[in-house]
């Protein structure tokens, strides 16, 4: 942890690390403040001042990208470089290569950001991006996998700790998924076609879609969470044999849940029924994860009184439990019924997306980020505190209103009259959701400002340090 | 499906669960035995120790339910496969069920009002309101929650039709739709001199304050082009749906430019036809409620 650079030890490989830990941050405030002006746009649609490139049709897809591949995938890159070396005790595998991941994750985030307010866009829902962006991705998703696996098998550690069994999943199904439903044809430079049509092509691409969610922000998030919750709380993991057994049935359930996305549509029935099924299956194997994060605070409790970062961490860990929960139950045909095509989807989303994917996000970087700048801990404890709160008060306002919201909606476009006509037009189901929509802009706001919190504190730790040099433990 | 890709599928299913029954199966018992229960594990990464801890009981049972669930479930319901399932149930078996429990419960209400004329039915409060519910559902995107219309939309309240109101004529243009089209003049009413003269020679057949030596240059070319569908008094020709330039309703925009626009491009307008989405009996209704709102 110390900087004196003595003897010629090898050290670990933590540039790469802080430059992905500060574009985490800056992708963190750029996604999310698309995120809150979307939002608004839903509750003022003036807002998008007749502008097309500032329409919501456009920013959405922009707001999804940004914040799950730019901050979620920078604060994956980050913290898998990071746990991969300390916990193989080797620095990473061709660390050039790592460089290049870095650079080609920035350009593919650049040229999102620019071509979608463009409306290049594939029209696949979270596989927006166009045909060249894809190939970049790859290549860059190869190398992430080189890298990563390259370093674990050259690790100094008997066995691979379990946090890089889940960053391992992550990198591989990532890849396959990414390529298996990015298959185009292109037309032109920024136009190409599924080479999937009709049903098929909408079960290829909430296999890719609800395995992003599985893969990318549940398992690569939990890589983290096995890293950082036992770092900061100083305890040891509650359960290997869970682990084990959560790992295996997590990887192994998740696959098959994406048909449930198409519940009551042109997909046949036998594919809906597995895909509520394998749902229902995925409840267990994803409190696995949670029950072995929460215990392991066991007898620390107290930490919770203290350390803020410990709270992100518990507070990340309940809403994982709660989201995976919530799932399987929205995945129920009948239940489904009712919540698709709600807000209630959009409150499922963000209570996964800000609760826990967020909230693991920014209480891991608050343990790393003054590790890497030598520094013992944040430049203030107390907004961090500050962020704790907004960040938890907002994602509990979202989440709520989009839930009451969902479930009125539901409730509204399936109510009959006596003559058996519909009781509500859609515009009322509109109108009657306007308040909730101010809601979500005003949770979404304190969420954002907490991004903000942590910028700011960010900067002034960096500020105040200089690069930590690591020397690889022997 | 094939005898070979119901394999496929049921190999992968059957094999996903049976595998997770397995690995809760073989991980039951006490912990690894080298280390005692709760004991740190002997292996140790960047001081992080992981615990010799069984697995939670109450965990162990949720997934065990679940899993008999999965098999309950998918031997009642399709899903290995192309095996149906014991209950025969099918997606498209709900919706005709649901259909015909529908029809059964509102289908007399629905005949009663089939069987009365639409002008004596628009006298009816109750079949008004049906009417005005489905209306809600199926034109109000187009025609406006109160039915008056919008730039392009007509207004349904003002007794002013393009293909007549008589009750009949308004089934047909929900049954079938219609398309109204005005062919763009530019070139034969002399380019934009000529758009400009014609627009205040429409303008003036209702009264408006308008430019009067230019209409009156535009009056003969009306007289040879326009005539055909608006009319020598320019009441228009509802055969054809070509409106009344005569009362100063403007479906497109009532302003010079929206008139020169008309004249120099033109448009083609369509209302889409409804005869395969609601049945007769609904357009029944909803051609009664769109005469009540004029009578």
């Amino acid at each position: 942890m110390s900087a004196n650079p003595s003897s010629g030890a090898a050290t670990y490989e933590l540039r790469v690390v802080r430059w992905f830990t500060i574009m985490t941050i800056v992708w963190g405030v750029v996604g999310m403040l698309v995120g809150v002006l979307i939002a608004a746009q839903l509750a003022w649609p003036a807002l998008n001042f007749d502008v097309p490139y500032l329409s919501f049709g456009r920013l959405r897809p922009l707001h999804t990208n940004a914040v799950i591949f730019a901050f979620g995938g920078c604060a994956l890159f980050s913290t898998a470089y990071y746990v991969v070396q300390r916990t193989c005790r080797v620095p990473l595998f061709m660390p050039g290569l790592a460089m290049f991941t870095f650079w080609g994750w920035q350009l593919v985030i650049l040229l999102a950001a620019v071509t979608l307010p463009l409306g290049i866009t594939t029209g696949k829902e979270y596989a927006e991006l166009e045909w060249p962006i894809d190939l970049l991705i790859a290549v860059v998703w190869v190398a992430f996998a080189v890298v990563f696996l390259g370093t674990v098998a050259k690790r100094k550690a008997e066995h691979i700790y379990v946090a890089n069994w889940f960053y391992a999943a992550f990198i591989i199904t990532v890849a396959v998924l990414h390529i298996v439903n990015s298959l185009e044809m292109p037309v032109s430079a920024f136009k190409s076609y599924s080479i999937y049509a009709g049903a098929v092509d909408a079960m290829v691409q909430w296999w890719y879609g609800h395995n992003a969610v599985g893969f990318f922000l549940t398992a690569g998030f939990l890589g983290m969470m096995y890293y950082f919750v036992p770092k900061q709380a100083e305890r040891p993991v509650y359960s290997y044999r869970l682990s084990i057994v959560h790992f295996w049935a997590l990887i192994a359930v998740y696959m098959w849940a994406g048909p449930h996305h198409l519940h009551y549509t042109a997909l046949p029935d036998w594919a809906q029924s597995l895909g509520m099924v394998f749902s229902l299956v995925l409840l267990a194997p994803s409190w696995g994860g949670m029950i072995n994060g929460i215990m392991t605070l066991s007898g620390v409790w107290g930490k919770l009184r203290d350390d803020p970062i410990v709270r992100f961490m518990v507070v990340a860990l309940s809403f994982y439990g709660m989201s995976t929960f919530e799932g399987p139950m929205m995945s129920i045909k009948t239940v489904n019924s009712l919540s698709h095509y709600t807000d209630w989807t959009i409150g499922h989303v963000h209570s996964g997306a800000l609760g826990w994917v967020a909230m693991m996000t920014m209480g891991s970087l608050y343990y790393l980020i003054p590790r890497l700048y030598n520094q013992e801990k944040m430049a203030s404890i107390s907004q961090v505190n500050l962020h704790f709160w907004l960040a938890t008060i907002g994602t509990v306002m979202y989440a709520a209103s989009m839930w009451i919201a969902g479930v009125m909606q539901g409730l509204m476009w399936r109510a009959v009259n006596d003559d058996g006509t519909l009781t509500y037009s859609f515009v009322q189901s509109l109108e009657a959701t306007w308040p909730y929509y101010v809601g979500r802009l005003i949770g979404g706001g304190l969420f954002f400002l907490g991004m903000l919190i942590m910028a700011w504190n960010t900067y002034q730790t960096v500020r105040q340090g200089e690069p930590t040099v690591q020397h690889v433990q022997a | 499906m094939t005898t070979g890709w119901t394999i496929w599928v049921d190999v992968i299913v059957l094999g996903s669960l049976f595998g997770c029954a397995w690995l809760l199966w073989i991980n039951r018992t006490a912990p690894v035995e080298r280390v005692g229960k709760g004991e740190p594990m002997e292996h140790e990464y960047d001081g992080i120790q992981e615990l010799n801890n069984p697995l939670p009981a109450w965990w162990t049972w949720l997934f065990v339910i679940t899993i008999v669930f999965a098999l309950i479930y998918l031997a009642l319901y399709p899903g290995l496969g192309s095996y149906q399932g014991m209950l025969g149930w099918t997606s498209h078996g709900q919706h005709q069920g649901e259909v015909e429990e529908a029809q059964a419960l509102y289908g007399p209400l629905f005949d009663k009002y089939a069987a009365t004329p639409i002008a004596t039915l628009a006298q009816d409060e109750d079949a008004v309101e049906t009417g005005s519910r489905l209306f809600l559902n199926h034109c109000s995107q187009c025609h406006g929650s109160d039915a008056r219309g919008g730039d392009g939309y007509p207004n349904l309240t003002d007794d002013d039709w393009l293909y007549g109101g008589a009750p009949e004529t308004i089934v047909t243009s929900i049954t079938n739709g219609r398309i109204g089209n005005m062919p763009g003049l530019a070139a034969a009413v002399g380019g934009d001199e000529g758009v400009a003269n014609m627009a205040q020679y429409v303008i003036s057949l209702s009264g408006r304050d308008h430019d009067a030596a230019k209409a009156q240059q535009a009056a003969s070319t009306y007289t040879t082009l326009c005539v055909v569908c608006h009319g020598a008094d320019g009441k228009g020709n509802q055969a054809v749906g070509a409106p009344n330039l005569t009362d100063d309703i403007w479906l497109h925009g009532g302003r010079i430019d929206d008139i020169e626009y008309q004249i120099r491009t033109g448009r083609i307008n369509q209302m889409p036809a409804h005869g395969n989405l609601l049945s007769k009996e609904k357009i029944h209704l909803l051609a009664t409620y769109v005469y009540s709102l004029s009578h």
